[in-house]
């Protein structure tokens, strides 16, 4: 059907991913109809990581795009581009995907603006078709493809929030930063670190977590967790490592900063 | 900005009768002055400030005294409590009969700051009778004759004050004023200089005494520590340590909150602050580990036993959990010496307990020989190794150590102290239940009562809504009947007056919704189809496309109206749980949320959003009211400022069919955007409901079925509770208010911030 080269966005070795619940067979279920999929959670909590696991297991390319307030439909679907001997059409990543039979993941699909979410639509139901109307080309999406998007429903916004009409053309999977031994699992995986100190990590985590709403938008993710524990792996002291992993990117507030240092202390000993 | 016309003209010059005092300046100020008293004062308050201010009027030294009182003493009194307002009025009164009456209008000057970092009734008492006392002892009267000199440094030491209370605990303080009367004395001159932080010596002391963490200065520290590390949230009661001679105050806990010192000093090379953090650390374990029981049954040394063993377990326990805890904790924990008591005149009963006790926190370096001591030790070690992990094990444990080490002597009435009391932690009354004053629980249903409150549900029949149960996992078709109706009304001029009182707030808030309010048109650049040519993009596109290079061919730009098109509810629990005042607050619940309300309101008056805003309880799943208090389409005017003024509290909170309905009116709405703001002040519950779990889980479904629908929900939650069951019902959609008395700034902020 299409002659570009999908080995770009093959995912070749495993990327490990440790399951939570049954979110492996339920994104397995979808695919087999390639439903829709959308993946809820608050920031560094594993999305990414799943679905480039699910990529990889299916065996099918995946094509992320992470969205930002300036994308335009445009950039996810292509355009023409001028050039010294005249217009060329480029397509977009979504239209690439289409095209390839690949997983689409459109990660913090909410960043973009408005009109951008309109052009999945169709994507989503039935039809999948994805209309180029500059182009006047009508894309009948690959049997393989599938669209996947995320969505940190953390952001206390109304406005940031997804319309109906979107949500409700996609199965949900629920994310969360994973229980306290899994998360030390993973960690341990990740960096190989020892479970002690894993361990301690975890613990300081849910110190910081139990601020979110007091004082703090969000708690520590589990990638700050990986960054600390790499530091570590690297040499750093415990200490000097959770401060700057841990802490500061999260806060500047000297309070919090105070009560947290002291959270490193009284973990460490 | 002028606030007149407030009070209506009668009621002023009643109140103005009830102040006895003919100065002419008054006239001017007393109406200003009453419209802050009349807000923030109840009547009996108010009736206590007019009280003492006639007292004041009375004591011959000119307006100034009157005026200070008339102005700082409202504040105060809504701070602290209204018992300052006559306890001031008696002090001044009390100068007045000393020779010391020129110190008054000095004296007054100092009472709002004092209150504001003392923070507590009690503590400003404490202050007022130390400087009674200081102007008492330098207060000389001359042998022989009958005329008095009045104290020297008095009045100095009064314009320093701002100073001394930001530097010093009120013990501090009170050592520094010791100091310098016992110093003085004799000379009165070097008694102005002292008071006055003139000299050497009297900022030296200020030095000294002010080495200590002060409370005030770290509060948010300390909740923030219990909150991180022990995910508890508890209020913070600070008290003097000063003031009580006989018995040193010990910490304590209780349902109220913890009481702590006001100030620590660094001690044992630990911070103040750690010392906070050390005896909240020991107070959240026993939070989490302890459990009460039955004190009857014991002796008083076996009491103290059980808590001293009780104390080693939750301080283990917490610091198997926080490692770096114990360098802490055994840094404060007195090592009293082996031979310190002796057995043949004194009780050693608290020195052999002050022993173990370290020897438990510290296995390995503890170094006492006393067989007993090393006994216990590693049999209480070996318990906690074995996961023997509850009150009454280790009290068995401490029981045994009662008996085998008694002796004779411990009957001796001089006990032995010293070294023995361990600072950090609390005095254990939690652990004790009494059986004599048992705790009955109290019949809820009145049954007169509620047949009264049926027969006010009139006219309209009710709506019919389904109750989710969550063990059968199906909804109770009509399950609940909701009465609606418009709520009564009252005076409007009430939420005037509170307006007024946040007036800058009001301000503030105006200007931030300024920047909400929809620009007419906003213009989008960089766009491939647009309605206008862009020409500076233009241009630089043509001039890349000439010289070779790829040109961005977003050369367009558009217009958006910016739409703003929100419709909002604000749904507010009414139920009885709003009367109560939240420690450390001077207000209710209920009026605070009004305020919060009108601050609201009026702040969404000014963006334009549609909004409606209706009042909710129930009194069992047969009368579930649900109170209109603004319809979408009345502006924010009087008859809804009445509405609002009569708001009560009462009954319960089923809040699931509440929601429902309130979503029932919001998805009529044409809108783009919906939001339901839901404020309450504690978990769904009601009185024919025995599970807790039952309500909130009816309370998520009808939440999702709201989100299905499209309307957006957030939960602003005033319990300190809330962490328990709010994320079940709301999911992330929620905000907890720590600080209840901030409500009335953050409720309008929330608003702001959810829809920018
Ligand atoms: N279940 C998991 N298995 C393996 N690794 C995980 C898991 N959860 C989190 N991680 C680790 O956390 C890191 C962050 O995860 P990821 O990038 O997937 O987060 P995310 O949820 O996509 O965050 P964002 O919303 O910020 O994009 C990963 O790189 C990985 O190291
Ligand atoms: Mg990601």
């Amino acid at each position: 059907m299409t002659d570009i080269d999908t080995t770009p966005f093959e995912i070749s070795s495993e990327p490990f991913y440790h399951p939570q619940g049954n979110e492996i067979a339920l994104y397995e279920a979808a695919y087999r109809s390639r439903l829709p999929v959308m993946v809820k959670g608050p920031t560094g909590c594993g999305k990414s990581r799943f679905i480039e696991h699910m990529a990889w297991k299916l065996g099918k390319p995946l094509i992320t795009v992470a969205c930002n307030e300036d994308m335009t439909a445009s950039d996810l679907v292509g355009r023409y581009l001028l050039d010294a001997d005249g217009t060329r059409w480029l397509d977009g990543p979504l239209t690439t995907a289409a095209r390839i039979g690949a997983i689409c993941y459109l990660d913090e699909v909410v960043e973009a603006r408005q009109d951008t979410t309109v052009v999945i639509h169709p994507l989503t139901d039935h039809r999948r078709t994805l209309p180029l109307d500059k182009k006047g080309e009508l894309v009948e999406a690959h049997p393989d493809f599938q669209l996947v998007i995320s969505y940190n429903p953390g952001y206390q916004s109304l406005m940031k929030d997804l319309k109906q009409s979107t949500k409700q053309r996609f199965v949900a999977l629920d994310f969360d930063y994973a229980p306290a031994e899994l998360e030390r699992g993973i960690l341990q995986q990740e960096t190989g670190i020892d479970g002690e100190i894993a361990g301690k990590l975890v613990q300081l985590a849910a110190t910081a977590r139990n601020l979110k709403g007091h004082g703090l938008d969000e708690g520590v993710s589990t990638r700050l967790l990986v960054y600390a524990a790499t530091l570590i792996g690297n040499g750093m002291p415990p200490a000097e490592a959770c401060q700057a992993a841990l802490v500061r990117p999260i806060t500047d507030d000297p309070d919090i900063c105070d009560t947290l240092n002291h959270a490193i202390d009284s973990v460490f000993g | 900005m002028s606030m007149k016309l407030c009070i209506p003209k009668d009621e002023l010059a009643h109140y103005r009768e009830r102040l006895n005092c003919n100065f002419a300046e008054l006239e001017q100020v007393f109406p200003d002055c009453m419209e802050e008293a009349v807000s923030l004062l109840s009547e009996a308050g108010l009736k206590d400030y007019l009280d003492g201010a006639s007292l004041i009027c009375m004591i011959g030294r000119g307006f100034e005294p009157v005026l200070t009182y008339l102005e700082e003493m409202p504040r105060v009194a809504a701070r602290i409590g209204e018992n300052s307002l006559s306890l001031i009025a008696q002090t001044v009164w009390q100068i007045s009969r000393t020779p010391n009456g020129k110190t008054i209008p000095f004296f007054l000057q100092t009472i709002a700051e004092a209150a504001r970092r003392l923070g507590s009734e009690q503590l400003l008492r404490h202050y007022v009778e130390l400087i009674l006392d200081m102007m008492e002892r330098t207060t000389v009267s001359i042998h022989g004759f009958h005329a008095t000199h009045p104290s020297p440094g008095a009045i100095d030491m009064l314009q320093n004050m701002p100073l001394l209370l930001r530097q010093l605990s009120l013990e501090g303080l009170k050592n520094w004023i010791d100091y310098g009367i016992r110093n003085h004395a004799k000379h009165p001159e070097r008694q102005r200089d002292y008071f006055g932080l003139q000299s050497a010596d009297s900022r030296a002391i200020m030095q000294r005494e002010r080495q200590g963490t002060l409370f005030i200065d770290n509060e948010r520290k300390l909740n923030l520590y219990l909150k991180a590390l022990w995910n508890s949230k508890t209020f913070l009661v600070p008290y003097s340590e000063a003031f009580d001679e006989l018995r040193k105050p010990r910490p304590y806990y209780d349902a109220l909150g913890i009481r702590l010192p006001d100030a620590y000093d660094a001690s044992h090379g630990v911070s103040g602050i750690d010392r906070y953090r050390a005896l909240l650390a020991h107070c959240a374990a026993h939070q989490r580990w302890s459990e009460a029981i039955i004190a009857d049954n014991f002796s008083p040394f076996q009491r103290l036993a059980i808590e001293t063993f009780e104390d080693a377990r939750v301080d283990h326990l917490a610091c198997q959990r926080y490692p770096g805890l114990r360098r802490i904790l055994l840094a404060l924990h007195p090592r009293p010496d082996e031979n310190a008591c002796n057995p043949e005149t004194q009780s050693c009963i608290r020195h052999r307990l002050a022993m173990v006790s370290y020897a438990m926190l510290d296995a390995d370096g503890h170094g006492y020989l006393n067989p007993f001591v090393v006994e216990f030790s590693q049999r209480f070690h070996q318990l906690m190794a074995e996961g023997a992990q509850d009150t009454r094990t280790i009290a068995t444990l401490a029981l045994a150590f009662v008996a085998q080490t008694r002796r004779q002597s411990d009957q001796l009435p001089n006990i032995h102290f010293e070294n023995t009391e361990v600072g950090y932690r609390d005095d254990n009354r939690h652990l004790w239940r009494f059986i004599e004053s048992g705790d009955e629980e109290e019949s809820f249903d009145d049954p007169k009562q509620r047949t009264q409150q049926q027969e006010d549900m009139q006219t309209l029949p009710p709506r019919l809504y389904p109750e989710w149960d969550y063990h059968s996992k199906t909804f109770r078709p009509d399950w609940v009947s909701l009465y609606e109706s418009l709520h009564p009304s009252g005076d409007p001029d009430l939420i005037d007056r509170l307006l007024n009182k946040h007036a800058i707030l009001a301000r503030r808030l105006k200007q931030l919704m300024e920047l909400l309010k929809p620009q007419q048109y906003v213009r989008i650049r960089y766009q491939e189809d647009g309605s206008e040519l862009d020409l500076d993009v233009a241009i630089r596109s043509l001039i890349d496309f000439r010289s070779g290079h790829t040109p961005d061919p977003r050369i367009n730009m558009s217009h958006r109206h910016d739409g703003r098109d929100i419709a909002v509810t604000l749904l507010l629990d009414l139920s009885a749980s709003l009367d109560d005042t939240p420690p450390g607050c001077e207000q209710t619940i209920l009026q605070l949320s009004q305020e919060a309300v009108s601050l609201l309101a009026h702040t969404i008056e000014g963006v334009g959003d549609e909004f409606a805003i209706a009042g909710f309880s129930s009194n069992t799943r047969h009368e579930v009211r649900y109170q209109h208090i603004k319809g979408f389409s009345e502006h924010w005017g009087a008859e809804v400022k009445a509405r609002l003024a009569a708001m009560e509290a009462g009954y319960s909170t089923r809040m699931g069919a509440a929601i429902r309905h309130a979503g029932h009116y919001l998805k009529a709405r044409k809108a783009d955007k919906k939001l339901l703001l839901v404020l309450t002040d504690g978990e769904p519950s009601d009185i024919d409901v025995d599970d807790d779990r039952h309500l909130i889980h009816d309370c998520h479904k009808a939440v999702q079925e709201l989100d299905q629908q499209g309307v957006y929900i957030h939960c602003i939650n005033l319990d300190p509770k809330a962490d328990d069951y709010v994320a079940d019902i709301f999911g992330q959609h929620y905000t907890v208010i720590d600080r209840v008395e901030r409500l009335p700034e953050k409720l309008p902020q929330l608003f702001i911030s959810l829809t920018k």
